[in-house]
């Protein structure tokens, strides 16, 4: 389980993250939603330990991850996955290089058995047979899955997603979300994704969190989302005309 | 200000590269070996031709000269030899693969800062800096100054060939020149620079690759600023080694 307490993170005088505090709930897909620009990428990064907050703890398992030790530290790491908004796929490596990769630094695992583990997380995210290109030979949404498959490929405990479904068709979308879910619930692993995305919330939202202009606004479920009466999540939630529509039928 | 501040944050890079542990050696030793190709082996054909040619220039420069009957020929060799052994092999060398190899590594470092790969090596829990930019430094270190080796010998043979070619100088005169009162610790004294030079023609762009800020535009300002810093440094630890290593 992830906690987080207090968070608050500024950049000069620009307050960013003001005293938020939520807990992650373990085999779930937890969401932060919010507008643009409203902190929940600062926060992600806070919870990995990309930024440091000015204010505040990041349990995982009850372990404070900002007052460990560095090599404390680089053992929480090694059990997190995440999946970033472009992919951050390595460039110069092929798809089996990129998932073998995190294989080649922290396991002895033998060639043959590196090359297993890659070839299962393909075929987990439907990409077989796309071991040997490279990453400017593959689509938005192909980038994305191995980036899944690279996470996946150590196990880990916690998986971080950073806008899964920005720059995909929403068909691509729902390949994403359905799969993010799917691997949650199959590993137990205590997912954390961030989205703008009102179908992924929809669909996928086990927990939610509202973040606006850098304070905890809302908490609750995707079906609670739908029926809030707090007026900065309805402006959210119901920007888009078909969620009005949605609205109206319900 | 400014100075101070870009120097303690690049102190703080190099503690970082060489003071924590690495991860997996097996995984670093094979990361050198690709960077001795890239640092050296790429830089192959560039540091001959620019060595075969400046042995030439200073062969006909000197030769011209040195037209005073009071100054033997030989001392067309002496020049050649002791231009390329203590200046042009080691400085020159350097500037060039400062600017081929220097905005390289600055562009490569920057563009996984700007599309966030560094930022999933850190996630992966591997020291990014110390993975990224040790192999590089010690790369240059071990293939640097034996590409200035090979510079020295082919300055030197293309200032002979052209010498002979051109038939201002004999080959008694030159092979005479080059031998004539040969201090071995020139030698020395150029290879010492060349590892200071490798440090810095890495190490300064990896630094202003690593921490770019921004997309494209900032990454192309990183190399060259890179190459720039570099070059200055170069020239000007060129100046403090001479002074220290020759006086």
């Amino acid at each position: 389980m992830i906690e987080i307490k207090n968070i608050s993170k500024s950049f000069g005088d620009d307050k960013v993250l003001n005293d938020v505090s939520f807990a992650f709930e373990e085999g779930k897909v937890n969401m932060i939603i919010g507008e643009s620009g409203s902190g929940k990428t600062t926060l992600i990064k806070c919870m990995v330990g990309l930024l440091q907050p000015d204010k505040g703890s990041v349990l995982f398992n009850g372990k404070d991850f900002l007052t460990l030790e560095l090599s404390e530290q680089k053992e929480i790491r090694k059990e997190l996955g995440m999946l970033f908004q472009g992919g951050a796929l390595f460039d110069s490596q092929t798809v089996e290089e990129n998932i073998v990769f995190p294989l080649s630094m922290f396991t002895d695992m033998s060639k043959e058995e590196k090359r297993e583990r890659a070839n299962f997380c393909l075929q987990r995210v439907n990409l077989e047979n796309a071991n040997k290109l490279y990453p400017s030979e593959l689509s938005g949404g192909m980038k994305k899955r191995v980036a899944i498959a690279r996470a996946i490929a150590v196990q880990p405990k916690y998986l971080f997603c950073d806008e899964p479904n920005s720059g995909l068709d929403p068909m691509t979308s729902i390949v994403i979300d359905k799969l993010i879910k799917e691997i949650t619930e199959e590993y137990g692993i205590t997912t954390v994704v961030i989205s703008h995305d009102m179908n992924s919330v929809i669909e996928t939202g086990d927990n939610i969190m509202f973040i606006y202009k850098g304070d905890k606004w809302w908490q609750g479920n995707n079906a609670d989302i739908l029926k809030t009466d707090n007026k900065e999540v309805n402006d959210f939630v119901y920007a888009a005309k078909f969620m009005q529509t949605l609205k109206a039928k319900l | 200000m400014r100075i101070a501040y870009h120097f303690g944050k690049y102190f703080l890079l190099m503690k970082k590269v060489f003071l924590v542990k690495p991860e997996k050696w097996s995984v670093y030793r094979r990361l050198i070996l690709d960077e001795m190709m890239k640092v050296g082996m790429d830089s192959l054909f560039i540091v001959s031709i620019i060595s075969i040619f400046l042995g030439a220039v200073i062969t006909i420069q000197s030769a011209f000269s040195f037209e005073s009957p009071f100054i033997p020929l030989y001392a067309v060799g002496v020049a050649v030899r002791d231009s390329m052994i203590l200046e042009f092999s080691p400085a020159i060398i350097s500037l060039i693969l400062a600017g081929k190899v220097g905005s390289s590594i600055a562009s490569e470092i920057g563009t996984m800062r700007s599309s966030e790969q560094i930022d999933a090596l850190e996630i992966m829990g591997i020291n990014s800096a110390g993975f990224l930019i040790l192999p590089k430094i010690i790369a240059a270190l071990i293939f640097v100054p034996i590409l200035v080796i090979f510079s020295m010998f082919l300055g030197i043979a293309g200032g002979y060939a052209f010498g002979l070619l051109s038939g201002v100088v004999t080959n008694y005169e030159f092979i005479y020149g080059i031998t004539y009162d040969f201090k071995p610790f020139n030698v020395t004294y150029a290879l010492i620079k060349s590892v200071f030079f490798a440090f810095i023609l890495t190490s300064i762009p990896a630094y202003h690759g690593y921490y770019v800020k921004g997309g494209s535009l900032e990454v192309g300002k990183a190399s060259t600023n890179g190459v720039v810093y570099s070059s200055i440094l170069i020239l000007t630890y060129d100046l403090i080694l001479t002074q220290l290593l020759m006086s």
